[in-house]
């Protein structure tokens, strides 16, 4: 019983990855980033935070989300493109990354793609950005090109300051 | 059910506890490079058990975890490493200590040797490669009910070094099973100059005390049945202690007449009880009526359970979510009330009340579940009578216990982590403050010593005091013993009330040997970080010959806080209203930098140092003048610093949430809190902000008075 049942979800799980893996895309600065979905836990709109001292600049401190202190990261800081200037139309993306759940701040969501393991191609090797360990992928669509950001890796302090360190 | 079962019960929990602890530790502990807290961290566990242990008569524990805890002991001082080995024994032996634990819990033992192999693989890494390898006893082994004396002739053949066997190896793997005393028989060495090296012509004589079967012996010898020969004797069931031919072998040389003194073993009067009947050879007396005790005591937890309707254990993560979600509704509840302020009662007379309604309700709800939280400290201070009395026997000291305040309510999370510290508290008292009777009548004292463990409330906060009337702190003794451990640097001069607080230091112990009660150098620097970890304070008021007091400072609950809301620039701040001594805007003559050291103010011919939360969080747009903003006192680490901020908002409870549940941790902040209006604000830690600046008040003090 067990075994058969094991099976056939690992058969399906294999095949779940053959066929498709969907992503949420959003846009930082007109271009189009995406994430697992499966990460995502939710969706809302930008609401002041509480600054943390001494954080890094791409952390723009801290919100409540019903009784949990979640950190909130601004996308467009840590891709080295400035500073989001957040207004109420801006949205945070809450992700689990991890034990963790952390949020991440982009100008807007703008879609789900679905796509087969074929599509993604690997992350391009030469890097021009000091710490390009966070891109999981590559998937282009007809005119579309998207990146995906492989989150773990986003904000884990000892991983950028490691590329910062094999930079130097 | 009696009390004791009860807290029987709470111990095994506790050890389960300890040992998820010390196994995730164990496997997280970095072999190349371990790290002395951690192990640390893992002795802590281990002593923990073996002190509990101990108190409730479980002594399988006591003598397994011993081992255990002078290996943990040899890995702390770097006298052992850390191997891949030594940790996979650890974990092997947590396991062990895993199943004896829970034979306890059903009120039965395990087994004799139940762990043995373990236990010797313990002590065998904590001895070193320094040790001796075959242990040689002085003294005449006495046979204990339960085992056997084997005679073991064991002659290699000359081969044997050729197939890659070791006979120590052999030796040491018997010497493990118990007491042995090992004999060389050199009757077969030939003359020098027919002496080949690489053959084995010594062959040994065993005689060994052990409760292991025959066919543990057996597999000692395992590999090299083959190339020798072996005798085994059970000497007992033979009843002849001196076999004939036990000379024959050149016995009587190389000084071996010695040792045939120490064989003048008592006939043995009992027969060979069955496997699992006995206690472990080190321990024997009044362990017999053990079991039965459990089994009475495992069917009086039955008939009470059923009995028992009046209170029910709860999952203490469920208390909590319970309490997150009414601060959830307090925060719901305040913005609803703001929402509908300007509302006109007239046109929503209903919406108002309601609101009202809502606000008191929420408010009732709120108190109601925190007092769920809220015992009696009795639960714990019921435990120490009996570690008393216990200890006190085993020392041979006359103690009595006397208690105060035990109905003193405080959080459920703080009468779990304050059991341990009282427990060494306690402990440490009667080992290291009460003097011996004799010693007592020569000072004029009455034989009989006395600790008064009381609990009352002060400023919201629970005070645990642990008063002897014992000899003190010997101040000269402990400055001594610091400078010899390396803990004080010879120049360094400490005041009296700094050397009373070396007892708090990592690694410091005066008791001249290792003792079950106390003096490994764990029990206070234990009771220091447990209750530190806690956002309390414990100090020491000594007076040498006359006794000393040990005061725990506690806040009554890890949920709430009473905090100040300050302003610096944009950011609100809360600081623990307990910190808080005082708040004042310095004139602008009263505040004076000093070179190299942060600036201090004078507060009434008081210097203490400034802190200014702008520079230290790098907040812009505050106001950086003292003078012109506020300085709030507040006291750290026995010291006083004022920090800079712009506004006292006001003051109000918290609820305490975590921040490093999701954020990496930040330096000088505690945790977050979340506001009335939904915001979230942190919640400064003061001790930490003290590292963060620069200038040591006390020093500082020191130079400007001079």
């Amino acid at each position: 019983m067990a075994d058969n049942f094991d099976k056939t979800r690992a058969i399906d799980k294999a095949e779940a990855e053959q066929k498709a893996r969907q992503f949420l895309t959003f846009t930082v600065d007109h271009e189009e980033y995406g994430v697992d979905i499966m990460t995502v836990r939710e969706i809302k709109g930008w609401t002041e935070t509480t600054r943390l001292p001494n954080a890094p600049e791409f952390m723009r401190g801290v919100m409540n989300l019903r009784g949990l202190i979640i950190p909130i990261f601004d996308m467009r800081t840590r891709l080295h493109l400035g500073m989001t200037e957040a207004t109420a139309k801006h949205v945070v993306i809450i992700l689990a990354v991890g034990e963790r759940n952390i949020g991440i701040l982009v100008d807007a969501v703008s879609d789900i793609l679905d796509v087969s393991a074929d599509q993604i191609k690997p992350a391009p090797t030469v890097d021009t950005q000091v710490d390009a360990g966070f891109i999981s992928g590559l998937i282009s669509l007809e005119s579309r090109m998207v990146v995906l950001l492989a989150v773990e890796h986003l904000f884990d302090m000892q991983h950028i300051e490691k590329a910062i360190a094999e930079a130097a | 059910m009696t009390d004791l079962d009860q807290f029987r019960q709470t111990y095994i929990t506790e050890c389960l506890e300890l040992l998820d602890e010390m196994e995730e530790r164990l496997l997280a502990l970095n072999v190349d490079a371990p790290d002395n807290e951690e192990l640390n961290a893992i002795f802590r566990c281990a002593h923990s058990i073996k002190g509990g242990s101990g108190a409730f008569g479980f002594d399988f524990i006591t003598n397994f975890t011993h081992a255990l805890e002078a290996l943990l002991d040899s890995l702390r001082e770097g006298k052992v490493l850390p191997t891949r080995e030594v940790v996979d024994v650890l974990l092997k032996a947590t396991d062990i200590v895993a199943q004896m634990v829970d034979a306890a819990s059903d009120g039965g033992r395990p087994q004799d040797n139940f762990g043995a192999e373990i236990k010797a693989l313990l002590e065998k890494f904590a001895n070193g490669a320094d040790a001796p390898c075959v242990p040689v006893a002085a003294e005449p082994i006495e046979a204990s009910e339960g085992e056997r004396q084997w005679r073991i002739d064991f002659t290699p053949h000359q081969t044997l070094f050729s197939t890659g066997n070791e006979p120590l190896l052999i030796l040491r793997e018997l010497g493990r099973l118990g007491a042995m005393e090992v004999s060389a028989v050199t009757s077969r060495v030939p003359p020098i100059d027919g002496l080949d090296a690489t053959a084995c012509f010594i062959g040994w004589s065993l005689r060994l005390r052990t409760a292991a079967p025959l066919s543990a012996i057996r597999e000692a010898f395992e590999f090299v049945e083959d190339y020798c020969d072996l005798k085994i004797i059970d000497t007992q069931a033979a009843g002849s202690p001196s076999p004939p031919h036990w000379g024959e072998r050149g016995w009587g040389e190389g000084g071996c007449g010695e040792s045939k003194q120490t064989f003048n073993f008592p006939p043995h009067p009992a027969p060979l009880p069955p496997r699992g009947g006995r206690g472990s050879p080190n321990d024997l007396g009044g362990t017999k009526n053990l079991p039965k005790k459990g089994e009475s005591s495992v069917a009086e937890v039955q008939a009470a359970r059923v009995g028992q309707t009046t209170s029910i254990r709860v999952d203490l993560e469920k208390v909590d979510r319970l309490v997150n979600m009414v601060g959830e509704l307090v925060i719901t509840e305040a913005m609803l009330h703001a929402q509908t302020r300007g509302f006109a009662v007239e046109k929503f007379a209903g919406l108002l009340r309601g609101i009202d309604e809502l606000a008191q309700h929420t408010r009732e709800l709120q108190e109601a579940v925190m007092s769920v939280r809220m015992q009696p400290v009795k639960s714990v201070f019921a435990r120490m009578p009996r570690i008393v009395r216990d200890i006190a026997e085993q020392l041979g000291k006359n103690i009595r216990l006397e208690m105060e305040g035990e109905n003193t309510e405080v959080d459920k999370t703080v009468i779990e982590q304050l059991a341990d510290p009282l427990t060494h508290m306690i402990r440490n008292s009667c080992d290291h403050g009460i003097e011996m009777p004799e010693e007592r009548g020569d000072r004029g004292k009455p034989a009989q010593g006395v600790i008064v463990l009381s609990a009352y409330h002060r400023g919201g906060r629970i005070m645990i005091e642990v008063r002897d009337d014992g000899a003190g702190i010997d101040r000269a003794r402990v400055l001594a013993k610091a400078r010899e451990k390396g803990l004080v640097p010879a120049e360094v001069a400490p005041s009296d009330e700094e050397i009373d607080n070396i007892v708090f230091m990592a690694g410091f112990s005066t008791a001249e040997q290792v003792t079950n009660v106390s003096g490994r150098g764990v029990g206070m620097d234990v009771v220091k970080r447990n209750i530190e970890s806690l956002g309390g304070t414990v100090r020491v008021t000594n007076e040498p010959g006359r006794g000393s007091v040990f005061t725990v400072s506690l806040p009554l609950t890890l949920a709430i806080l009473d905090g100040m809301i300050v302003r610096v620039g944009a950011e609100h701040y809360i600081i623990p209203i307990t910190n808080i001594l005082e708040t004042l805007r310095p004139k602008a003559d009263e505040v004076r930098h000093v070179e190299g050291h942060s600036d201090v103010i004078n507060v009434r011919g008081e210097f203490v140092s400034v802190i200014y939360l702008h520079r230290t969080f790098n907040i812009q747009d505050a106001e950086r003048d003292p003078s012109k903003a506020l300085v709030v006192l507040v006291e750290s680490n026995r010291h006083k610093i004022g920090l800079v901020v712009d506004e006292l908002i006001g003051q109000q409870q918290v609820v305490i949430k975590s921040l490093e549940a999701n954020a990496d941790p930040v330096k000088g902040v505690s945790g977050a809190t979340i506001l009335g209006d939904g915001r979230v604000s942190l919640i400064l830690e003061v001790n930490e902000l003290d590292q963060i600046g620069e200038g040591k008040s006390e020093n500082l003090s020191r130079e400007l008075a001079a």
